[in-house]
């Protein structure tokens, strides 16, 4: 028997398929928003135990109402001042003796705090308050502390900080990780992120 | 004479759509690889806030998300206006969340358990008041890596 060629297949249907399985994608798929500021929650403490004294100065109050109106160290302010206003206060550095600041190059105002260590920013919310305002304060707050470890970590080490954890983060990083972790401890010690959330007010 | 006559009336040939499919699986691939399917249904209303201060979310199989805003437009007729929670793909009440936190953290492998993120996704007008309910609730069931989930953009654009 003589060996017959097999037909060709037709594949001229083949574009309608590939079309069908590209629409189907594009309707069921979103491109999803994966970035944001992370964060971590303070334990619950079931005995309060006496808070350490902390001095008034080395407090930073800011208050936001059910209006999305700032009120920052009993002044109100607007939001896009936050950012200076903070980075001020962080780096007043105007402790002496045991609470110097060797690389503080703020105003070193005896009334401000005494050091970054010892800064901490307090952030209380009404409960009417928006998301979209606490956000917003967060963000400028983070900014507060990212300007000043940005600056410290390009004096150290000649890298923004941000690019120190960006590369840390990196998976596709082939550097010394435990070296860089060292750098990024040592400007998170400098300025240590303390953001303290008290519970919003409540009110009858 | 004929010879001549060939080239005159043949018509301009046919453009050949042989490569129309390899183009349309090009398109196809880039559009599988690029997007993640949509996890939840949404059955709130989810603009995220902007912040420009931001860390990308890193392992994908880690999170868990939950949702907060106002119920959909075909929604409101059943559950209201008022701002709500949604874990998976239905609404939830504020205190279903520590049940929530511990079914997500079981349906991982052990040694990641710790390593869980919840990734906050709040509608702009939501109130702080059912927030921070939210972030009680978390630290209850000790899930205290959290994440704000935003939008890139300038903070200020959250005030108007």
């Amino acid at each position: 028997m003589a060996k017959r060629s097999a037909p060709e297949v037709n594949a001229g249907s083949m574009a309608d398929i590939a079309f069908l399985l590209l629409i189907f994608f594009l309707v069921t798929t979103t491109i999803e928003t994966d970035k944001g500021i992370n964060s971590k929650l303070p334990p619950i403490e079931d005995q309060p135990e006496d808070p350490p004294p902390i001095k008034q100065k080395n407090i930073f109050m800011v208050l936001v109402n059910q209006n999305n109106k700032l009120l920052v160290e009993d002044e109100p302010m607007q939001l896009t001042n936050l950012r200076e206003a903070a980075i001020e206060f962080l780096d007043n550095g105007g402790g002496t003796g045991d609470e110097a600041c060797n690389y503080c190059q703020g105003s070193a105002d005896p009334e401000s705090s005494d050091n970054p260590v010892k800064a901490i920013i307090s952030l209380q919310n009404d409960r009417e308050t928006e998301y979209g305002t606490y956000i917003a304060v967060r963000n400028e707050l983070t900014a507060a502390y990212n300007a000043l470890r940005n600056r410290e970590a390009q004096r150290l080490f000649g890298t923004s900080f941000v690019e120190l954890e960006r590369r840390f983060n990196d998976p596709d990083f082939d550097g010394d990780t435990d070296k860089l972790k060292e750098k990024i401890g040592r400007i998170r010690d400098m300025y240590p992120m303390k953001l303290s959330e008290a519970e919003p007010k409540k009110r009858n | 004479m004929s010879k001549f006559k060939k080239k005159k009336d043949g018509d301009l040939p046919a453009i050949s759509t042989a490569s129309l499919p390899d183009i349309v699986f090009m398109l196809l691939f880039f559009f599988m690889v690029a997007t993640v399917m949509r996890q939840n249904t949404l059955m709130i209303q989810n603009d995220l806030p902007y912040a420009d201060q931001v860390e990308k979310l890193q392992k994908k199989d880690l999170i868990m998300y939950i949702y907060a805003g106002k119920p959909s437009d075909r929604y409101q007729s059943q559950y209201g206006t008022e701002a709500r929670v949604q874990l998976n793909d239905k609404f939830a009440d504020v205190s279903d969340i520590q049940q929530f936190v511990i079914e997500e953290r079981e349906s991982k492998r052990e040694e990641l358990q710790n390593n869980l993120t919840a990734a906050l996704k709040i509608d702009t007008e939501t109130n702080m008041g059912l927030v921070s309910d939210i972030k009680y609730e978390l630290r209850r069931a000790e899930q205290y890596r959290v994440n704000y989930t935003t939008r890139p953009g300038e903070a200020s654009k959250n005030m108007q």
